[in-house]
């Protein structure tokens, strides 16, 4: 009994101390971030912002909301998640509720059908030729063509698959039609699901860019992750130039504009972190 | 009704009329039911036009294409594609491209796929609940970042230029890790490391919750026989945590021997550049900067087919192995 109880305290002890410096470690980025982007030219140059902020000086968020550019792919960055997560919902939903049903015809192919793509899929050139071949170059274009994921799918799919069949049959016997099934029993009564997978559509709408920057031939359109990109690569290339002429450390600027596309995340955060990792473990990996 | 008509017409009818009847069975199945496969509709049309389309299109792998006369234009030429990029002009850039995908994958799984494990362990060492809930949060955050987000924190935080230093670059610098003033991501040598280090910081948190959750389902029962039995606690773990989560860790190893050879393209193309192509270009990028950005389609296409063709024996295989070992697969 003895020597449990001390072997475990000293590896609590041990577990304990890891578990901080890798919680820290994580946050230290995105808060080294922002006080870096909110520190004054002169102690961040001189490399004494290593925390905390110094000298602090709001002038490069100044910068930042003035910038037009910035506004435009803010705005179509939540035009790509509200419109395409709606989007990517609808065709999950629909999908997945009519997979749990035993009479489907052809059931089994129809589950292999969404679960082979997430083990082989086309590849990047025949993907990207199919996209042209269809004109997805717009706004609309990149909110149907993507982001519905067979993970998601499987995860409805075995959430609604949960709900009592009794439930179900009562409902058809009351000559309730499979719409108003869905809509009326199912959906109520996975709200936990549908929060889940609404919010693991939306960071990944938010959070898009490769395609995004291929695909699209307006600047007008580009989402913020673009914006971004685009900035972090020119700026390397300049601030070595001119970085002295400026009032502000070149790096708080990036910084700061790296701040503004995580401050959603971070917002909506709390509330994904209440459900999804009960999410992850309801889905779980078989087809 | 119409079931039984089938089967007593079984012994005297050809079977093409036998499949005629099953044909018209469906229809009427359908159109009774037709509320249920239109809500299937969607999911079923989306599939088809951007997942199953392309897939006919990875024909182009064995064509001449021509971007004018697309791809069912283009004309055949066998195997060709694939022949050079085996010993053709873009050989060694593709050997180079396959090593460097073979060997980032395996550093990642050895330096990578413990780390969740261990965190897992630790998380449910954890007495206080709420100090426990804000350690994950704290620790899955990176994962909901963009790839665009972490890259530039990480080029950013590791940049060294003649008036900005990025605070992790001082630290490397001041320990005399790297070299005073070296360009960390302009180093072939340091891309690897740098890479591997980034996707632990962005997933070992997340990574952690499957395992998590299956040493949590684990009964306490167990953990009182060891302790009866005058067992330590590393003894507690060997015999009871580890078995008990073992057949999570077999899944998450087939996984990711799976994946093993699609390695996100995104991270890799946002962090390298023509100094660390050395070391950095995977098959992924190789595709993406020869088909897509040289315009040599039909061999990206061929070198994308190569890769997911590996990645996907590997699941197959994998899983195979599992089955027959441990009674655990993924189907």
């Amino acid at each position: 009994m003895d020597r449990l109880s001390r072997s475990e305290i000293i590896f609590k002890t041990i577990a304990h101390i890891l578990i901080g410096v890798f919680a820290l470690m994580a946050l230290y980025p995105v808060v080294y971030a922002f006080s870096a982007s909110i520190s004054g030219k002169i102690e961040y140059e001189a490399g004494r912002v290593v925390f905390m902020p110094k000298d602090l000086n709001f002038q490069v968020y100044k910068l930042i909301f003035d910038d037009k550019g910035f506004w435009i792919s803010y705005i179509n960055t939540l035009f790509y998640t509200v419109f395409g997560t709606a989007w990517s919902m609808f065709v999950s939903v629909t999908g997945a509720y009519v997979l749990t049903k035993k009479r489907l015809l052809f059931r089994k192919q129809f589950n292999l059908f969404v679960v082979f793509t997430m083990w082989f899929n086309a590849g990047i050139i025949p993907m990207y030729l199919n996209y042209v071949n269809m004109n997805v170059n717009n706004r609309w274009g990149i909110v149907i063509a993507f982001g519905v994921q067979a993970y998601n799918i499987i995860l409805l799919r075995n959430y609604f698959s949960a709900i009592p069949q009794e439930i179900e049959e009562a409902g058809l016997v009351d000559g309730v039609n499979e719409f108003q099934l869905l809509g009326r029993i199912f959906l109520p009564m996975s709200k936990a699901a549908l929060a889940t997978v609404t919010l693991f559509y939306a960071t990944t709408r938010w959070n898009g860019y490769f395609w995004a920057r291929i695909l699209l031939t307006d600047p007008m359109e580009l989402p913020l992750q673009v914006y971004m990109r685009i900035l972090v690569e020119n700026y390397q290339s300049m601030i070595d130039d001119m970085g002295d002429l400026l009032p502000y450390a070149a790096d708080s600027y990036i910084y700061a504009i790296l701040v503004c596309s995580i401050i959603p995340v971070l917002i909506i955060y709390p509330y994904i972190q209440k459900y999804f990792s009960k999410g992850v473990n309801m889905g779980g990996v078989k087809g | 009704m119409s079931e039984k008509s089938v089967s007593l017409k079984k012994d005297i009818t050809p079977s093409k009329i036998k499949s005629d009847y099953k044909v018209i069975n469906y229809l009427r199945e359908i159109k009774v039911d037709w509320r249920l496969y239109l809500l299937l509709l969607p999911m079923v049309v989306w599939y088809l036009l951007w997942m199953y389309k392309p897939m006919a299109g990875l024909l182009i792998a064995f064509k001449n294409y021509q971007p004018n006369l697309g791809v069912m234009g283009s004309d055949w030429v066998g195997f060709t594609n694939f022949k050079t990029l085996i010993s053709g002009p873009f050989s060694a850039t593709f050997w180079r491209a396959f090593r460097s995908t073979f060997l980032i994958s395996l550093y990642g799984l050895i330096f990578g796929f413990p780390i969740p494990i261990i965190l897992a362990l630790f998380f449910s060492e954890m007495g206080n609940k709420v100090v426990r809930n804000v350690a994950q949060t704290f620790t899955y955050l990176p994962h909901f970042l963009s790839e665009v987000t972490i890259t530039g924190l990480m080029l950013t935080l590791m940049y060294h230029g003649e008036v900005n230093t990025g605070v992790l670059a001082n630290l490397l610098y001041q320990l005399n890790i790297v070299p005073e003033g070296t360009k960390l991501f302009q180093t072939a040598s340091y891309f690897r490391p740098l890479f591997i280090i980034t996707g632990i910081w962005k997933e070992s948190g997340y990574n952690s919750i499957v395992y998590f959750a299956a040493i949590m389902g684990i009964s306490p029962v167990l953990y009182e026989a060891v302790k009866v039995s005058g067992g330590n606690k590393l003894q507690e773990i060997r015999y009871v945590t580890f078995p008990g989560m073992a057949p999570t860790l077999i899944i998450m190893i087939i996984l990711r021997i799976g994946r093993m050879l699609s390695i996100g393209y995104e991270r890799i193309i946002l962090l390298y550049n023509e100094n660390t192509y050395e070391t950095a270009d995977v098959l992924s990028s190789f595709v993406f900067r020869v088909g897509l950005e040289g315009g040599y389609s039909a061999l990206g296409a061929a070198a994308g087919m190569f890769n997911a063709l590996i990645g996907f024996a590997l699941v197959m295989g994998a899983n195979f192995i599992s089955r027959q070992v441990s009674e655990t697969s993924l189907w």
